[in-house]
């Protein structure tokens, strides 16, 4: 099995995002998303820079792959994914059907992205059939679900299957910035707040409950997806790549915990009592069970 | 030609398609009694005998009928979605709405001449995934996501064949729909697979000294002081707290109302208007679809002239979540 870092959710200043890649370089990990998801207003970085990074990345051995934006409203949003398509030299993380239509015709291999939505094999044969070579199911699908997907008959040759599993559940996206209304701002002039945190807001019930974090127009989970006890189960299930997602601090642990998880230098059970300590919030595993999303398992009731 | 302001209206049971079709809708849609659509709740939709006479019922006025099939395919129960593709083929419905890429496929395969339309749910907001679908699967219509501002509503427009349907009234999404999973995240049930959001079976309501709590899964969505007026604790309409403050962090409860928009609606060529609310009665059906009868009718009279009557305004607030309407994301600084 495979290690991917995901693309960075969060808004970092300039300096915290080149530093943040210039360490990814030396760490153990085999695949690298690069580029904006979330909103196009965060602009310290562009594709120019991107492209930058990923040379630098692809030099120290990594496969890169630049991830498209999630939620395109505009003609510049448009443009902006056309130039990313354009470029060409990196495998690219579809992440809506715009982007899909343009790889295709570019006759780009690429990653389906966790928001299109593949719950069928149906869909994933027409992807592969456009040119995906892995898929990245829905954060909410369900084990057995993943399961039936990858058994069936029909799952198509050669694409590979890549789980998120570690770090905070990007849940939802919206035309709303929930930062800038957080801050009585609207999203034209958001002041860049997302900026000032990065690791999003939490979001609370009434009763103190961590519930959800606010990151812009994305909304994610305020618990932090965590896997690493399930590795076996990943394994026979027929998962290729775990993602883990970035957080502001204490990812270069992260990284080197599921790394010795996986070439099996520590156990399950090293591995969570570690990451519990330098995750940014409570465990949830409660997708992979077909439960809540925020509901917690952990090493209990493992088969 | 292409359609100009059809009034597309719920129907969540025959008594409520009924109520739509009398009072004026050129269209309504509807679902099955099952996960195939985006409002599975129990006492909702239709059965075989139902469909039948909906749709006779219908046709007879001259009205069409849509059929929703816009939740996610899954391996296991795969051929749920097919025989729902094959009872909306040989019923007799107008089109079927999808957001499946691979039900598409299955869809034109199987039945070549039957009318597709991109479901919200495909969360297509850009002509170039709209045209992906036009390409792929020859969809004739697409519902947009209720997340662009009517400039960005226009630039879809123009640069795509298919018509394009939106919002204009009924309970608002705030996030891009088919793209959320708050649901299935606090309670396991997600629209995408379940066909459901902040499902009945996970609300509690409980009258406590603090006030009325209305809970989903056992997380506090809501508490209301005595004064106020409690409502369902749809997720992203509860108030929260972050950094101390308490307020509705997403979105208040309110309904979406596009009304005053529909002379703009109307001189960018936008095929037709939905009405959201298939869980909602026949009474909101047969309401909303006057109003909005009346409104689209004055429209294609005078669109120059045209300003939403006072007393339709009225008529809808009384319908509306929370009893208050928003331009929603058509209106920028709603963002």
């Amino acid at each position: 099995m495979k290690l991917a870092l995901g693309p960075l959710l969060y808004y970092w200043s300039r300096e915290d995002t080149l530093a943040y890649y210039e360490a990814a370089a030396g760490w153990p990990v085999d695949i690298v998303y690069l580029g904006e998801t979330v909103c196009s207003r965060r602009h310290l970085l562009r594709l120019q820079d991107y492209l930058g990074l990923a040379e630098k990345l692809v030099a120290a051995g990594k496969e890169v792959v630049l991830s498209t934006q999630t939620l395109i409203e505009s003609e510049s949003d448009l443009k902006a994914l056309r130039k990313l398509v354009k470029d060409g030299r990196f495998l690219v993380e579809a992440n809506e059907w715009g982007a899909v239509r343009l790889l295709a015709q570019a006759n780009q291999a690429f990653v389906s992205g966790p928001t299109l939505n593949v719950y069928n094999p149906d869909t994933l044969t027409l992807l592969a059939d456009m040119g995906a070579k892995r898929w990245v199911p829905p954060v909410e699908m369900p084990r057995d679900m993943l399961a039936a997907m990858l058994a069936s008959g029909n799952h198509p040759a050669g694409m590979e299957t890549e789980l998120f599993g570690y770090g905070r559940l990007p849940l939802a996206y919206s035309a709303r910035c929930f930062t800038a209304r957080h801050y009585n701002l609207q999203k034209d002039d958001c002041q860049f707040k997302c900026l000032e945190h990065p690791d999003g807001l939490t979001l609370r019930s009434r009763e103190g409950e961590d519930f959800l974090t606010l990151n812009g127009i994305q909304t994610q989970s305020a618990k932090i997806m965590n896997l690493a006890h399930r590795l076996d189960e990943l394994r026979s299930t027929g998962v290729d790549v775990l993602r883990l997602s970035p957080q502001f601090r204490h990812m270069e642990r992260v990284v080197n915990v599921f790394r010795a998880l996986l070439d099996g230098d520590i156990a399950p059970a090293e591995a969570t009592h570690r990451l519990d300590r330098i995750m940014p919030g409570r465990p949830c595993d409660g997708y992979w069970l077909g439960e809540a999303g925020m509901a917690y398992t952990g090493m209990q009731a493992q088969a | 030609m292409k359609p100009l302001l059809e009034l597309i209206c719920p129907a969540g049971s025959l008594p409520a398609l009924k109520a739509a079709v009398d009072h004026g809708a050129d269209g309504v849609y509807l679902g099955l009694k099952d996960n195939t659509n985006a409002r599975n709740f129990s006492g909702l939709n239709f059965d075989a005998r139902t469909l039948a006479e909906g749709i006779r019922y219908a046709h007879a006025k001259g009205a069409k009928v849509l059929m929703a099939l816009n939740t996610y395919p899954q391996p296991a129960t795969l051929a749920r979605w097919h025989a729902a593709v094959d009872t909306a083929a040989t019923s007799g419905v107008d089109a079927i709405i999808l957001a499946d890429p691979g039900l598409m496929a299955y869809a034109r395969k199987t039945h070549p001449n039957l009318r597709l339309h991109l479901s919200v749910q495909g969360s297509a907001t850009s002509y170039e995934a709209v045209n992906f679908y036009r390409e792929r699967f020859g969809i004739q219509r697409a519902v947009l996501p209720r997340v662009l501002s009517l400039a960005q509503v226009e630039n879809v427009v123009q640069h795509t064949d298919v018509e394009i349907e939106l919002f204009g009234f009924g309970g608002l999404c705030v996030m891009v729909e088919g793209r959320c999973l708050l649901s299935s995240y606090a309670c396991g049930d997600s629209p995408n697979t379940f066909g459901a959001c902040s499902p009945g079976h996970a609300v509690r309501w409980e009258q406590t000294p603090k006030g009325m709590e209305t809970r989903l899964n056992g997380v506090l969505i809501d508490r209301y002081a005595d004064n106020e007026k409690a409502g369902y604790p749809t997720l992203c309409k509860g108030r929260f707290e972050v950094q101390g403050e308490t307020y509705y962090a997403l979105e208040e409860p309110t309904s979406l109302n596009s009304m005053e928009l529909l002379p703009e609606m109307a001189r960018l060529g936008i095929a037709a208007i939905k009405i959201e609310g298939r869980q909602r009665s026949p009474a909101y059906a047969a309401q909303v679809t006057k109003v909005w009868r009346a409104a689209i009718d004055a429209v294609k009279r005078s669109a120059e002239t045209f300003k939403p009557n006072p007393a339709w305004m009225a008529e809808l607030n009384k319908v509306s979540e929370g009893s208050m309407h928003t331009l929603g994301a058509y209106y920028r600084p709603w963002k």
